[in-house]
């Protein structure tokens, strides 16, 4: 996928271009609104715990991807619409901590491996029975800056050190100690959580700076939804972040990465609300065709279909709803009802005109989400429509509902949703939420509660008409073109892909800044590479109000700014 | 519980490590009146613990015509009326909602396992559970262990918003977790303290000295945050120090046997199934003292229980499904109304399988069972079901039923912990703080 993205040409002759690009972008590409950035407003910082896909990245960025990670993580925490923002609120249960313990076992046990302590660790002991002091120093401080993020202060050092020979010495093994004490890093608040601390001399139109560590932070796992790199380490470490051009020189080069696709799934993967599949249930004897392998597959045909067309062919965000292109396996081919030439893996198609699919939100991971173990569901696929493609609420339905005038599916009265709803919306105390989670929701009543294609609920036929915020429209075809027109639609996605970047919900000062993403995503024609660039580059993205609570400076930020990157 | 100090540790106080200390297996562990460990001179312990079944009660099947002892017992009860004696029958006690929007499945069940209802499942204050373990479950390898039976991760186990304990929902994974690694044999004939559990612990202590430093570099909602990660460390600091001590004995401790694979799913037999495996073992697991405090969330608050092959879950029933007119309540809810509480009689019979003292482990448990609404059509938090069983060694009086007469519900709350030992005079917020406990489970 990646590799097909680096033939865009700019970004593939290197470094160069990349000044120019930069020079370009910030020169005289800002579009026909003009739009300028307002003077930053920024928020509190916020103090992140690593996600398990985060967590899952840093390891094997640092140590290398075949370090396993022998661990169950806790389920997320999802707030304001984002478990992104739940990183910046939730608390760390005793549950969590026995499970990064044996995770941090297990990926320290295998870095000091005989297989892999050769080429891991950055010097050998003369004799592995006994201690060396010089040697596990380097080891410490090496992996301690990439796993703090940041150069370990002078006491750190020494902790995790004195840790080390104490473990050596009683277990009389030099490796024994080192992994003791690459346990201690990787159980250290400082590594399960982002702590941000900003640089208080550092300001800008009255608004603090996040010192040059946490911006590496903030800009790596935004932009690759993982641990920063040694280059943007050492940039950080020389100040370079600090700078207009040191900065765009980084986040070209992160957009460039192959890892960036990686944040732009991990994006995706938290506004369709992925997390979800951990409890999602069908019944096998209504959907025998439903099993762990169409979840999964479901959920990367999605992904695929969006890294493809956002990355890849560098599309409209909007088209999203309408494309026809997509990715299958054969197990999704059952299930979708489509031929599935390659026996093994992906195949990329596109759905046949007359298939009744177009657009993510005709996918199934959506339509099976959304639904029940044993049935479809158009108020709760409305629901997810207003909430995750719209940025819509919909409040929690009233508590003293009577449902008494709704009847069980199987009677003939009542044989399709839309009866059954149209019987309910008589309450008056319903009819205004399910007025606006229902008739998107009902033209989606021709996919079943796993997603296949129907055209009759108990032998009658579904009437699949709807309507969006005006549009009227009679099929899947008809939602896909409002939600592409929606003006909600682009607006949505700016605003939670910055609340994703900075981990919390927007502050109310921020509107203008908003309005600006918002202005640049249209100029862009809705390139949403374009868009993170953006974040990454405005003077926001690196903003604290010293006056919004959280934010606290520190005497330790400075003192290891000066001691800059020994690696 | 003695805490070891990592450097006294360090400098090799342990160089004794690695001669294993036999253990006698003492015949005689009760004292004259069966009460008391001989061996140690301690106390049975006692247990606290909370089943939660989703979606209330069908009333006329489950509150007892009549009060006091000799209530005659209700349809949906009748499967417990082997534990009558050990049962107390609560109905009619509320949450009072004092205007706060009432999210239907959350805002009671939350109320009253806090003393303050939310519109939402952002807590106000911890749950009983968590007040009661910071009195008794301190000196344990785990400081609580959470459950869920039907596929669902959450519990309703807060310290603090934000974060949710959650359960184990595999009975094998609940296997591992107590029994697995670091578990230690209370009635194995010796005892070798192992000199990694302990290098191990030192680095966690060493970890740990970071907080002071760490709690002045952030702001007032992080510093709750992070007091939270250095609480939860402190525990594995514990399990770890523990292991460093020969166990207590524990007279017909059996290791169990690991359960098999199991499906994880919301199916009501797959879920009778799976808890009736995960009481078996939590059983097990209070019975050599690995934790005193749990929670058992049989169903989630708004039930996703199902039977194969049916279109509706229970919770969708409970608003879908018209009253059958001749027995004038809701047939096929009333099925999953049952169906919990002979699930709520596995529980019991579990806990109660195991001998413990004069009794059994029953008698050392408090266990507080209750549901998230009364009547789940309207989600009503009036008259919220509770039962609580298990004397909690003689702390609180069973064998009654007691109507509460629209009480606030924190009143049973305010009971219970006060008779797990929590210090706290009055509970509860705005129409819902009481001082006023339930005088007649006090012994």
């Amino acid at each position: 996928m990646f590799t097909d993205y680096l033939r865009f040409p700019l970004i593939k002759s290197g470094a160069v271009c990349v000044g120019l690009l930069a020079t370009l972008l910030s020169g005289c590409d800002r579009g026909q609104s003009g739009a300028l950035e307002p003077d930053p407003v920024g928020g509190p910082t916020v103090m992140r715990r690593l996600t398990e896909s985060q967590y899952r990245a840093t390891i094997a960025d640092i140590f290398g991807a075949d370090i396993p990670v022998a661990a169950r993580f806790e389920r997320e925490l999802r707030a304001e619409g984002l478990l992104a923002i739940g990183t910046g609120e939730a608390g760390v249960s005793p549950f969590s901590i026995e499970q990064y313990d044996a995770a941090a076992r297990s990926v320290a046990a295998a870095v000091v491996s005989e297989e892999k302590r050769n080429s891991l660790l950055s010097c050998q002991p003369q004799d592995e029975a006994v201690f060396d002091g010089q040697c596990a120093a380097r080891i410490i401080d090496d992996y301690g800056l990439l796993l703090f993020r940041r150069p370990l202060t002078e006491a750190e050092q020494e902790k995790y050190l004195g840790a080390a020979q104490q473990a050596s010495e009683q277990l009389h093994s030099f490796y024994a100690g080192v992994k003791h004490a690459l346990v201690g890093l990787l159980m250290a608040p400082d590594f399960l959580l982002r702590i941000e601390r900003t640089n208080k001399s550092a300001t800008d139109a009255g608004r603090q700076q996040l010192d040059a560590w946490s911006k590496a932070s903030r800009l790596s796992y935004f932009l690759t939804n993982s641990t920063p790199d040694r280059e943007l380490l050492r940039a950080a470490g020389a100040g370079e972040l600090d700078t207009a051009t040191g900065l765009q020189q980084q986040v070209e080069r992160l957009i460039a990465s192959p890892r960036f696709e990686a944040a732009v799934r991990a994006f995706f993967a938290d506004m369709l609300q992925y997390d979800l599949f951990d409890d999602l249930a069908k019944d096998p004897s209504i959907y025998p065709a439903f099993n762990s392998q169409v979840a999964a597959d479901a959920r990367e045909q999605t992904l695929r279909t969006i890294v493809d067309h956002l990355i890849t062919q560098q599309g409209d965000y909007r088209e999203l709803f309408t494309t026809r292109k997509t990715f299958l396996t054969r197990p999704l081919g059952i299930v979708y009802r489509l031929p599935v030439v390659t026996r093994n893996g992906w195949e990329e198609t596109e759905y046949p005109l007359g298939s009744h699919r177009a657009g993510i939100q005709s996918n199934i991971d959506f339509l099976a989400l959304h639904s029940h173990p044993g049935r479809s569901s158009p108020t709760l696929r409305g629901l997810a429509i207003r909430d995750i493609f719209l940025c819509q609420e919909v409040p929690d339905p009233p508590a003293n509902v009577n449902f008494a005038v709704v009847q069980d599916p199987s009677n003939q009265a009542m044989p399709t949703a839309r009866d059954r709803l149209t019987a309910h919306r008589t309450e008056p105390s319903c009819a205004g939420c399910h007025k606006i989670m229902d008739p998107a929701g009902l033209t989606l009543e021709n996919y079943d509660g796993l997603g296949s294609y129907r055209t009759h609920e108990n032998g009658a036929l579904i009437d699949s008409s709807g309507s969006l915020d005006g549009p009227q429209f009679d099929d899947v075809d008809g939602l896909a073109q409002a939600l592409h027109d929606h003006p909600e639609t682009p607006r949505c996605v700016v605003e939670k892909l910055y609340r994703f970047a900075v981990g919390r919900d927007t502050v109310w000062d921020e509107r203008a800044y908003m309005d600006y993403l918002i202005a640049r995503f249209v100029d862009s024609g809705y390139r949403v590479p374009e868009l993170m660039r953006t974040i990454a580059l405005s003077k926001n993205f690196f903003a604290i109000d010293p006056d919004s609570g959280h934010g606290v400076t520190t005497e330790h930020a400075s003192a290891v700014t000066e001691k800059g990157v020994r690696s | 519980m003695k805490k070891f100090n990592r450097r006294t540790l360090l400098r090799g106080a342990l160089q004794g490590i690695g001669v294993g200390v036999a253990l006698p297996l003492l015949d005689c562990f009760l004292d004259t009146n069966g009460k008391a460990f001989a061996a140690t001179g301690a106390r049975l312990p006692v247990r606290f613990g909370t089943w939660i079944w989703g979606c209330g009660f069908i009333p006329e099947l489950w509150v007892p015509t009549t009060t006091g002892r000799d209530y005659a017992m209700p349809e949906h009860l009748k499967p417990v009326e082997a534990y009558r004696d050990q049962l107390a029958i609560l109905s009619g006690f509320d949450v009072k909602l004092d205007g706060v929007p009432n999210k239907p499945h959350v805002t009671g069940c939350l109320g009253l396992r806090t003393g303050v209802p939310v519109p939402n499942e952002n807590v106000k204050a911890p749950t009983l559970d968590v007040l009661i373990g910071d009195q008794i479950g301190t000196a344990t390898r785990f400081r609580s262990l959470e459950l869920s039976t039907s596929g669902v991760q959450r519990s309703y186990s807060y310290r603090a918003a934000g974060s949710a304990n959650p359960s184990e929902v595999s009975p094998l994974a609940l296997y591992q977790r107590i029994f697995g690694e670091g578990f230690q044999d209370p009635n194995a004939m010796t005892f070798t303290p192992d000199t990694e559990v302990m290098v191990r612990q030192s680095v966690l202590s060493a970890v740990g000295d970071e907080r002071r430093k760490l709690m002045k570099q952030v702001g007032a909602a992080d510093r709750q945050r992070l007091n939270e990660y250095f609480t939860s460390l402190r525990q594995l600091e514990q399990q770890l120090a523990l292991q460093l001590e020969p166990p207590a004995p524990v007279r017909g401790f059996v290791m169990p046997d690991a359960p098999p694979e199991t499906s994880l799913d919301s199916e009501m037999g797959n879920v009778m199934e799976n808890h009736k495996l995960m009481a078996g073992l939590l059983a097990r697991a209070l019975q050599c003292n690995q934790t005193q405090v749990f929670n058992v969330l049989l169903s989630d608050t708004a039930s996703n229980l199902r039977r194969p092959g049916a279109t509706t879950t229970h919770h969708t029933l409970t608003h879908e499904e018209p009253d059958d007119k001749v027995l004038g309540y809701q047939k096929d809810v009333a099925w999953f109304a049952q169906q919990s509480m002979l699930a709520w009689r596995d529980f019991l019979d579990a806990v109660s399988a195991i001998p413990e003292g004069d009794g059994t482990l029953l008698d050392n448990c408090l266990v507080l069972a209750h549901s998230d609404c009364s009547i789940a059509k309207s989600h009503a938090v009036e008259g919220i079901p509770i039962m609580i069983a298990g004397s909690g060694g003689g702390r609180v009086k069973t064998g009654f039923h007691l109507a509460g007469a629209a009480d606030p519900i924190t009143r049973v709350g305010l009971t219970v912990q006060q008779a797990m030992g929590v210090q706290v005079e009055k509970w509860g917020a705005l129409s819902m703080e009481t001082n006023r406990t339930v005088t007649d489970l006090l012994s």
